[in-house]
């Protein structure tokens, strides 16, 4: 027998468990559906969750939040398989409420979201897949599950089904995705224990570090990244996909190389892999997101690949909550007008228009292209590196050389020329102005 | 430097749960695989399930999958692979611990 609900959202991430909790505020009946046995149970990330839009959404959520340390401490480095330069910030400010960036473990933070959706009175429905849609004509009206009483039914249904999304595949709403959109993470939870991350990367109390790395991944279009939990640390590579099969390095071996390199291997010694993990990333942004809305249903968070990936930025669980709970308002609007329709949906969109989550994707939409190009996979790292070595490396007897002849040396030795460092500057400078 | 190499790709993926299920949510045609010049899922695959066989097919085995899907969106072939998730509360349970 068919159950019915005003709304059904697949997938308990932040994207689904933000929508839920948007919709069941109101009073209305909403089924959180999740295929795992727990919500986060298949989610990874780096990971740092940027929680100001949780402001608006639980007052004071770093009370009660389930979180590892506060990032006051973030760096970028830029590598070479021998050499490193890093530009390290630190800001006191974000150790203190409202705080700016927080490490958390999904599994952990995940299930809290989805916790305060239940109590609103969501109905989560864990170890349960959706399996498909169910359309009349192209309305959909809910969703085909394997559990036993399999079908639930919805004048609206919200996809939060993460990266790979076969909700809003099958219903058609992706046409301009390709393989070089997305990138495997894949990541090494490393315990070490607090005395030793704080002593190793300068912390105290709660505080937090996190570094994202260029030019280590072996040629192979992507990052890295270093991120202090209070008992481990995580160290991870992203990769571009037909970048990664198109070589012949693994990419447990990336991640080797890294934790091998003499700017990180110090930080980790002595520590224990307690969990492997993998998963993809849709990096984008803007020329490989879906339609957003048909009759009956929206698509939300990575589903809609909303992540925002522009190389020393990786954020997503903001954008999927931000783009969540939008969808579970605009959900609750149209079942009020009486309007479920492509149309009367169109609330989602104005709302993420008018927030980070659409504005910060048109202002980066060139960020990804550029940042996965060659010059700054490879060559940029290289030549700010030799410049480094150039000016730190005392030469006498023969006298220093100037800074000018030096940058220009260096330029020519990593086949860089000056008209692509300034087409690059000015693409740069257009992006992020 | 070389503390970490010691850590085999089997002791790795032993730091992961999964709840098997019965059923095989990915399935890989080997015959198609054969025709393949490419072969990029064999070096991309996080879970190393792809292994080329000496007739150039492949063998793959599901169990330890993370249900990335790296390897639908490398695969060139129509075909070649069938993917799906596992059913609810099967599959990697994913804990940092
Ligand atoms: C290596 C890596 C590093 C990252 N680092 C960061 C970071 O530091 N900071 C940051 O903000 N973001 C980071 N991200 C991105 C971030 O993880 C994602 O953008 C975010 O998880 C998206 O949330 P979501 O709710 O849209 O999707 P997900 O978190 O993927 O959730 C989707 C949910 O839907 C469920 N589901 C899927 N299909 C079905 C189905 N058919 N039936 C039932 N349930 C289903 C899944 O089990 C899952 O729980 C990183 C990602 C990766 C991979
Ligand atoms: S699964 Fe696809 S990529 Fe891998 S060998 Fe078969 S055809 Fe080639
Ligand atoms: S989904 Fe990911 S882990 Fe599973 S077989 Fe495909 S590439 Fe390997």
């Amino acid at each position: 027998m068919a159950t019915s609900f005003d709304v059904i959202v697949v997938g308990a991430g932040p994207a689904g468990s933000a929508a839920a909790l948007a919709v069941a505020r109101t009073g209305r009946s909403v089924a959180l559906v999740e295929r795992g046995p727990f919500p986060g149970s298949k989610n990874m990330y780096g990971g740092v969750i940027y929680g100001r839009i949780l402001d608006g959404i639980i007052p004071n959520w770093w009370e009660q939040a389930p979180i590892q340390r506060w990032v006051t401490r973030r760096g970028t480095m830029i590598m070479t398989p021998t050499q490193a330069v890093t530009v390290d910030f630190r800001d006191e400010g974000w150790g203190v409420a409202p705080y700016n960036g927080a490490t958390a473990y999904r599994p952990e933070f995940d299930a809290w979201l989805a916790d305060h959706a239940v109590e609103a009175g969501a109905t989560l429905l864990c170890s349960t897949t959706a399996t498909g849609l169910l359309k009349d004509g192209s309305r959909i009206f809910g969703v085909r599950t394997d559990r036993p009483d399999g079908e639930l039914l919805a004048p609206v249904v919200i996809a939060a089904d993460g990266v790979n999304s076969f909700l809003a595949k099958e219903a058609g709403m992706y046409h301009h995705s390709e393989p070089k959109h997305y990138t495997l993470g894949v990541k090494e939870t490393i315990h070490l224990g607090k005395q030793t991350i704080d002593e190793r990367f300068g912390l105290r109390g709660r505080e937090g570090a996190d570094f994202e790395i260029m030019g280590c991944t072996g040629g192979i279009p992507g990052g890295g990244f270093v991120y202090t939990n209070l008992e481990t640390v995580a160290v991870g590579v992203v990769l571009q996909l037909p970048g990664l099969a198109s070589q012949d390095k693994r990419p447990e071996e990336v991640i080797g190389a890294l934790k091998a390199h003499s700017a990180i291997a110090p930080l980790i010694e002595g520590g224990e892999v307690v969990e492997y993990s993998a998963h993809v990333i849709p990096e984008g942004g803007m020329h490989m997101m879906p339609d957003l809305i048909t009759d009956g249903m929206m698509i939300t968070g990575d589903a809609a690949a909303m992540c925002l990936a522009a190389g020393i930025w990786l954020e997503g669980v903001n954008f999927a909550i931000g783009s969540g709970y939008a969808a579970g308002q605009a959900a609750v609007e149209a079942l009020r007008l009486g309007d479920v329709s492509a149309a009367g949906l169109e609330g989602y969109r104005r709302r993420i228009e008018s927030s980070f989550v659409l504005a910060d994707h048109r202002k980066f939409a060139e960020v990804p292209d550029l940042i996965m190009g060659e010059r700054m996979q490879t060559k940029y790292p290289q030549a700010i590196c030799n410049l480094a070595s150039d000016i730190f490396t005392v030469t006498n007897p023969v006298p220093k050389k100037g800074f000018q002849s030096m940058a220009r040396a260096e330029l020519k030795r990593s086949g860089l020329k000056l008209s692509e460092v300034g087409k690059d500057m000015w693409a740069g400078f257009r992006s992020f102005r | 430097m070389s503390e970490f190499l010691p850590l085999s790709f089997e002791r790795r993926m032993d730091t992961v749960e999964f709840r098997v299920s019965e059923r095989a949510h990915i399935t890989v045609d080997g015959e198609a695989c054969a025709g393949c010049s490419t072969q990029g899922c064999v070096v991309a695959c996080p879970a190393n399930l792809f292994i080329p066989t000496s007739d150039g097919s492949i063998l793959f085995n599901y169990e330890q999958c993370f249900e990335c899907g790296t390897c639908y969106l490398v695969c060139n072939v129509e075909g070649a692979i069938t993917w799906s998730y596992p059913e609810g509360g099967h599959g990697v349970v994913f804990s940092e611990t």
